[in-house]
């Protein structure tokens, strides 16, 4: 027992110092909203747990094969029973012991999953995310149908108030996760699901897809961006106003190219004739960040690479080819960037 | 009527012995040559054909896990693209858990479990090796069509819609969801043999309560497959008839449900875990005891937490599915049943541990694994009650936490142990002792290793890497976890050379084994290394858990017939002598009939009339197999 109490000292400061260098690039343990938290809170009960497990097994392993006897007398079917009577009662209070750890952790993760389920409030900004084959469709809800808002790939969110997420998908399952704020759930067609998240401090959390989804399962990031509520609602404003068709310069005639090439077939442009809906919405395109759901940032170069071949940048996308001659491309581009 | 008769045989018997040896190895013989190969009814001989092709199909999977790190060693690879490194993984999961996993650890079984209770066969020989050609037509065929470029790339678990007719076109998936029905038959013919041969089998005196742990937790692993196999059963055909013959078993958009799947898949994946887990455990307990010196502590309480692994093993298979969303209720249930598990487990590592402190301890290399596996399972099964609890699965669910979590429990638990009982029982069959320096060296390269490869996975996983990437972003901080980990695979690579080494050493230069190089206690030490076709001369009898340990001469078994193959049937508790019982010899039958199957599934994955074709041909040939043959008596007969 001793032995094991000094490995224990020996070993806590370790595991200690591994532990604080790590938690700094783990979201899920450096938690920016209070589901995260919560889950994280009970993570390090259940990691300490387990260290303390974990070195009492091995103490006592590594301890008794260093007093281990030599083999003198041959194997034999009969025991000492002293020995055998300290073996059962050390074997059954290992057991027991077990058992009311096991409790304790069962008990604190109900308590915990219902923290979890209970968390919303009254008036939560509503999201609707859906997985797509490999991007996320993102719809803010309003009564007010006109009033709702169409993105991809990034959740702008109010620091403080909780967003209810309602996880869908139109094809296959996906699963929607944002590990600073919450854990995952999935996007499954024919099932509806969500969970509330929220963020308490201003800033760019990583998401993704975590089922595997198909051949760019890789690629199907996104990005939540939590800004004070005054910043949100601007956003959200501005959101919701259409797109104008641009009268004059290359960027007309990017807008003759993208309305009478492919572009539009796919693609939703409010404002303009433009309302494809199988790729993402493009009516504020130029306000994301990155392209591709996260596989690249949004800039003119990789605009055009993305355009001209996306097999080369995301390969088996579902965004074929194109070709433009040169003048065409810039006038697209010139017309994609102005949609602020 | 079996007489017995007690004491070893007196030197006025000796000579008896010895024409009766003759006699046996006629009877038992197999056909020479190549006939023989194909035809075997020999339990030894198709187990050990089983275990040689299952560490092929492992070689192939860790080839294939080779692939995967060198992919990942570095962010945004371009190595490998999306369509191939998809099947990759598609593949080592599916190679390792139903080519690999499973069938060697069946196999390990149908090898021990004969001579373990003490008896000439399995119950039903040419089945046995039916089951064999079956699996091997199933691998091949799924590693045919990887080297063709139509592997399977929707992940060992297919999910629906993503495995359906819309979302993978092509025969990918139908090939994948074949295989799963092959593995299935050949699972479950071997587990009917093991449920069979050790409920009738044993020999006189082996009553349940004093059978080899190894055979309890055979027993229990085959009954598992049982109940478990249907389930993918089901699951895979309905895939199989959405996808040729349009049923909408998972198509949501047709009142159809994609959830419905992955209960069936883990009500099935999830046993398979124990179903591989719990022949581990059963391995740790004879190496431990032998090396120990002294008998498993707490028998009852071992043989009782394997049962209850077993039954418990089937009630918590939605932990796979807590990121779908489920009322409170049902998490709460999953989770309780998840945790608890972990007390079987926990009592049988405390009682090995007990055993060990107990006893007097001669560290050998089959031990290491065994001491190993211990460490390796406790850590394991740590995660993997962090992985019960609903909030904190939702965070790791898919991660490479997860990844890790089972690697420990797999390899650390299934795999360390399976080594540590080629290597105790290498002797037994082949005659000829391992190395044991080289025994050691393979196991610390293999513990170096496998820790370097497998420990950073926990961490990458709580900094948000996901599963079945093909590759990352080089800002996502996940570089050096994944370059650790690449550099682990080397060392495991290496420790797993070695391990082969060490075999291929034995089997050219290693010294003479004799009956039972390692002081073991059960009845397999009681023959010769290699066992003679025919097992024991005369069938051995018991008085306790510890035949070979026990200070009583045992008595043996005479009356048997020798010049035919035949038994000697008992009662299924107390192992008490029923009935004689002849057995089956060689057939080329069992073969054809598993060409037959495989002429009949190869077909239907381009028509629907490969199941008529495939039934056809399989009247015919089980129409062959039980011809009834002039003077080939199966009536039993009485006592």
């Amino acid at each position: 027992m001793r032995a094991c109490v000094v490995a224990i000292r020996r070993l806590a400061p370790i595991v200690v110092v591994a532990c604080a260098a790590c938690s700094g690039r783990m979201p899920a343990l450096d938690p920016s909203g209070p589901q995260a938290a919560r889950i994280a809170t009970w993570w390090w009960i259940a990691f300490w747990v387990s260290v303390v497990v974990l070195a009492l097994v091995l103490a006592f392993l590594l301890h008794t094969l260093a007093r281990r006897r030599i083999a003198a007398a041959p194997a034999s079917a009969t025991h000492d029973p002293r020995v055998e009577r300290r073996l059962v009662i050390g074997v059954s209070a290992a057991v027991g012991l077990s058992a009311v750890t096991l409790l304790v952790l069962l008990v604190s993760s109900i308590a915990t999953g219902r923290a979890l389920h209970d968390f919303g409030g009254a008036d939560p900004l509503t999201v609707q995310v859906t997985g797509r084959q490999w991007w996320w469709d993102v719809e803010y809800w309003d009564p007010v149908p006109s009033q709702r808002v169409r993105t991809a790939n990034e959740i702008h969110i109010p620091v403080g108030r909780p967003v209810l997420v309602k996880t869908r998908s139109s094809d296959v399952i996906h699963s929607f996760w944002v590990p600073g704020l919450h854990g995952k759930k999935d996007n499954i067609p024919g099932h509806g699901s969500s969970l509330v998240l929220q963020a308490d401090r201003a800033g760019t959390f990583a998401g993704r897809c975590a089922e595997f989804c198909g051949v760019q399962h890789a690629h199907m990031q996104l990005l939540v961006i939590a800004e004070p509520p005054e910043v949100f609602e601007a956003w959200l404003q501005g959101q919701r106003t259409s797109a104008k068709a641009p009268t004059e310069g290359p960027a007309r005639r990017g807008f003759e190219v993208f309305m009478s090439g492919p572009c539009a077939l796919c693609h939703t442009v409010l404002g303009t004739p433009a309302g494809g809906r199988t790729g993402p919405d493009l009516t504020h395109l130029a306000s994301r960040r990155t392209l591709a759901a996260g596989t690249v940032p949004n800039t003119p170069g990789h605009l055009a690479g993305w355009i001209i071949d996306p097999q080369g940048v995301k390969p088996g996308a579902q965004m074929p080819a194109n070709s433009f001659d040169a003048d065409d491309l810039s006038a697209l581009l010139a017309f994609l960037g102005g949609l602020s | 009527m079996p007489v017995r008769r007690v004491g070893a045989p007196t030197t006025g018997e000796a000579a008896r012995e010895a024409l009766d040896r003759a006699a046996l190895a006629r009877a038992w013989a197999t056909p020479p040559g190549w006939l023989g190969w194909l035809t075997s009814a020999n339990h030894k001989s198709v187990a050990l054909r089983y275990i040689v092709t299952a560490f092929g199909f492992f070689a192939l999977g860790g080839v294939l896990a080779a692939l995967m790190r060198l992919q990942l060693a570095h962010p945004e690879s371009r190595l490998i693209g999306p369509d191939l490194y998809n099947q990759i993984f598609t593949m080592h999961g599916s190679t390792m858990m139903f080519l690999f996993a499973v069938p060697v650890m069946e196999a390990m079984g149908i090898y021990l479990v004969p001579l373990m209770i003490g008896t000439r066969n399995v119950a039903f020989p040419r089945m046995n090796n039916f089951g064999y050609w079956i699996y091997l037509a199933g691998g091949l065929m799924l590693w045919t069509s990887f080297v063709l470029n139509i592997g399977p790339d929707t992940g060992w678990f297919a999910y629906v819609p993503l495995s359906g007719p819309a979302y993978a076109p092509g025969k990918r998936v139908d090939i994948w969801a074949q295989l799963i029905t092959f593995t299935e038959v050949a699972a479950l013919v071997a587990a009917v043999e093991i449920v069979v041969t050790t409920l009738k089998m044993r020999c006189p005196g082996m009553s349940l309560n004093r059978m080899p742990l190894l055979v309890w937790a055979m027993l229990i692993t085959a009954f598992m497959v049982i109940f478990a196999m249907p389930a993918i059963m089901a699951a895979s055909t309905m895939l199989a008839m959405d996808r040729l013959v349009d049923t909408h078993f998972f198509n949501p958009a047709e009142g159809g449900d994609a959830l419905l799947w992955q209960h069936l898949f883990w009500f099935f994946g999830h046993p398979e875990v124990y179903i591989i887990f719990i022949p581990a455990t059963g391995f740790v307990s004879m190496i431990v005891s032998t090396f120990a010196r002294r008998q498993i502590f707490g028998y009852p309480a071992m043989v009782l937490a394997l049962i209850a692994t077993g039954f418990l093993g089937f009630s918590l298979w939605v932990h796979h599915m807590f990121a779908t969303g489920l009322p409170m209720l049902g998490e709460s249930f999953f989770t309780a049943a998840s945790m608890m598990i972990a007390i079987p487990s926990g009592l049988q590592v405390f009682c090995w541990l007990a055993t060990l402190r107990g006893g007097r301890v001669v560290v050998r290399a089959p031990l290491l694994f065994a001491l190993g596996f211990i460490a390796l399972f406790v850590l394991g099964g740590l995660t993997g009650v962090m992985l019960a609890a609903v909030p904190f699965d939702l965070q790791a669910h898919d991660t490479y936490f997860v990844v890790a979590h089972f690697h420990y429990v797999l390899i650390g638990g299934a795999l360390f142990p399976l080594l540590g009982a080629i290597l105790f029982w290498l002797p037994k069959m082949c005659g000829r002792l391992p190395n044991e320096r080289l025994g050691r060296w393979s196991f610390w390269v293999l513990f170096v290793g496998f820790n370097v490869t497998f420990f950073p996975m926990h961490l990458l996983g709580l900094g948000g890497m996901p599963r079945r990437v093909y590759t990352y972003a080089t800002d996502a901080g996940f570089a050096t976890g994944n370059a650790a980990a690449s550099v682990g695979a080397v060392i495991l690579t290496a420790g797993v050379l070695l391990f082969a080494a060490n075999i291929a050493w034995t089997l050219r230069r290693g010294a003479p084994a004799g009956d039972n190089p390692w002081g073991g206690e059960t009845l397999e030490w009681a023959t010769s290394s290699p066992p003679p076709i025919y097992n024991f001369a005369y069938l051995p009898t018991v008085d306790g858990q510890a035949p070979l340990w026990s200070p009583h001469e045992r008595p043996v078994v005479t009356g048997l017939r020798t010049d035919v193959r035949e038994i000697l049937i008992t009662d299924a508790i107390d192992a008490t002598p029923d009935h004689r019982q002849r057995l089956d010899g060689a057939s080329i039958w069992p073969l054809l009939t598993a060409m037959a199957g495989t002429a009949g599934i190869v077909t239907a994955l381009f028509t629907p009339w490969g199941v008529t074709i495939g039934a056809l041909l399989l009247l015919v040939t089980l129409t062959g197999w039980f011809w009834p043959r002039a003077g080939h008596d199966h009536a039993e007969q009485a006592p």
